[in-house]
């Protein structure tokens, strides 16, 4: 009973225990994700019928010679590059306020994080009231300062910027609890010990929380910019079902719901869902070299 | 600074709270009156005549409620067999959950949406519920908490005579009760607000989730911010609400492992 060696029979016992989980994770994880793939292989789809009359890198070719989806990929990556570093120094600028004084720590932290748990599509209708041109808060204080009003969400120019502020404002809190902890986690001897050995403030900042606080930093890099370019509940709320003026707003999420759902291309959508998950796990695999790279540079420093 | 960041995030909220009280009229005209005049309730008795607002509300009950007691079944008892129990492959088939983790559920919307149409379940209960009945983070991050207790409360239980599954039952969940409360609550997060999903697989308007209906209610209803923000507020009263009570579960649920202890 106690021995740590596997049987058929402890096999089987254990199996028993899985079989939800694997027969739920089979049909809607492993099988999907093959049929990606393969979809995406289909230049002649019937899917009514179900049928494949030709398979090839047709799709393929249909997206690299579609200026809609370069203009998707464009935003998704002009959003990220922008939302992404704004969102981890922000944060990281907060919580590091927070860490110092603890007792205020928790009220603010309760207020940072109230947008994670707010339905997406909320945020997004609130912030389109918010930008309107007529009536909304935004032009109506920057008329205080003397600035004529912007039309936020009609205007291809500030299109893209009006969802850059919404992605910011939503993913802060979730970055601000992250940098809490790994700070938390920091044993503040060091901070101490550098203290002694006369580092001012921004000394011991760069030298002794940061290099500590790296990993931490590659984990919030990497998730803020899996979220970004995933973005669409936002774009699809602010602009009330649509990807913005002259698809100013259109992201890869939504150019994949749109051929897929409102076009009914189902075999350049799935094509385009595969050129998502190449984009972001190459991303992904890039960020956490690039900052292993560094890690090792900073180790050999200190 | 702190305080204007803070400020920042609740304006949203406040301006969303102060409109769902002004009359339908006012907003409409410029320039907008920053208070309400008076309290006026009656943008939130207006939406439940609407809309179904509460054919929504109890389709999204039901969702997220089954959702999330399925998930909370099937990765309690996954996890309990990666932690506890001896069988073939235990490693690999847990290496291959933890890649699968990777796979962004975006990519698998399409080839889901066809092997429910196969099912014909489009436009059901059960092409909102059945899909996300398993999470892996849910399995791993019980599993996590499960290999952090000693082993031999397992084995003085198993010696004592207690089956598995009553092992499971009467000391392995209630000894873990918070981070089993952390993963519900960021399940029922997850569920409430999801949007994409119930999207694309209905477009009945009796199956519309809480998400998908307000923004319906907001095709239909055009520019009527007052009544727009009030069903709003409800929208995401009841999360806040649970949030605010429990809410040091949520960051035990959201932070890595090693950082929990």
């Amino acid at each position: 009973m106690l021995n740590a060696k596997p049987t058929w029979k402890s096999t089987i016992k254990a199996l028993l225990y899985l079989a939800p989980l694997l027969i739920i994770t089979v049909i809607f994880t492993v099988w999907p994700l093959i049929n990606a793939f393969l979809m995406s292989a289909y230049t002649q789809y019937n899917y009514f019928t179900n049928h494949v009359n030709a398979i090839g890198w047709g799709n393929f070719i249909t997206l690299w010679q579609d200026p809609t989806f370069h203009l998707a990929c464009r935003n998704t990556l002009l959003l990220t590059l922008v939302v992404m570093p704004l969102t981890v120094v922000l944060s990281l600028f907060i919580a590091y306020g927070l860490n110092r004084n603890e007792h205020l720590a928790g009220f603010f932290r309760t207020i940072y994080f109230l947008p994670f748990v707010t339905s997406t599509v909320a945020i997004g209708l609130v912030w389109n009231w918010i930008f309107r041109l007529d009536g909304g808060l935004l032009n109506h204080v920057l008329g205080w300062f003397g600035y004529t009003a912007i039309d936020w969400l009609n205007d291809p120019h500030y299109a893209l910027a009006a969802l850059m502020v919404v992605c910011v404002w939503q993913g802060l809190g979730f970055n601000i609890i992250l940098f809490l902890a790994g700070l938390n986690h920091i044993d503040q001897r060091y901070a101490a010990a550098a203290r002694l050995d006369g580092a001012n403030a921004w000394q011991r900042f760069t030298n002794v929380t940061w290099p500590l606080l790296l990993p931490m930093t590659i984990l919030i890099v990497v998730k803020t910019t899996l979220t970004n370019f995933k973005v669409f509940d936002q774009v699809y709320a602010l602009f009330h079902g649509s990807a913005g003026p002259g698809n100013a707003d259109l992201t890869l999420m939504y150019y994949l719901y749109q051929k897929f759902y409102v076009e009914n291309q189902y075999a350049v959508a799935a094509a385009s869902g595969v050129v998502f998950f190449v984009l972001v796990g190459g991303i992904t695999l890039l960020t956490y070299g690039y900052f292993r790279h560094r890690r090792r540079r900073m180790g050999g420093r200190l | 600074m702190l305080t204007i960041g803070a400020a920042l995030t609740l304006i949203p909220f406040v301006w969303m709270i102060l409109t769902s009280l002004q009359p339908a009229a006012t907003t409409l005209s410029i320039p907008t009156s920053w208070l309400p005049h008076s309290l006026n309730w009656v943008n939130y008795l207006h939406i439940w005549q609407a809309a179904p607002f509460a054919r929504y509300c109890l389709n999204s009950l039901l969702v997220t409620l089954t959702t999330t007691l399925g998930q909370l079944l099937t990765s309690i008892l996954a996890a309990f067999a990666f932690t506890h129990l001896q069988f073939y492959g235990r490693h690999s088939l847990f290496d291959l959950l933890l890649v699968l983790m990777l796979v962004p559920g975006e990519l698998l919307l399409i080839p889901n949406f066809i092997t429910l149409a196969q099912f014909h379940w489009i436009n059901t209960y059960a092409a909102l519920i059945v899909p996300w009945l398993v999470s892996i983070l849910m399995v791993v991050t019980l599993h996590q908490a499960f290999l952090a207790q000693p082993k031999t409360l397992y084995y003085a239980a198993r010696l004592d005579g207690a089956s598995d599954w009553q092992f499971l039952w009467h000391i392995l969940v209630p000894t873990n009760w918070p981070v089993i409360t952390a993963v519900t609550l960021l399940q029922v997060i997850g569920s409430w607000n999801a949007f994409m999903w119930p999207l694309i697989v209905t477009n009945d308007e009796t199956l519309r989730t809480l998400p998908v209906g307000l923004m319906a209610f907001t095709t239909e209803q055009g520019t009527n911010y007052p009544l727009l923000m009030a069903a709003t507020v409800c929208v995401i009263f009841p999360l806040i609400l649970l949030y605010l009570v429990l809410q040091k579960y949520l960051v035990l649920g959201i932070l890595p492992a090693h950082l929990k202890g």
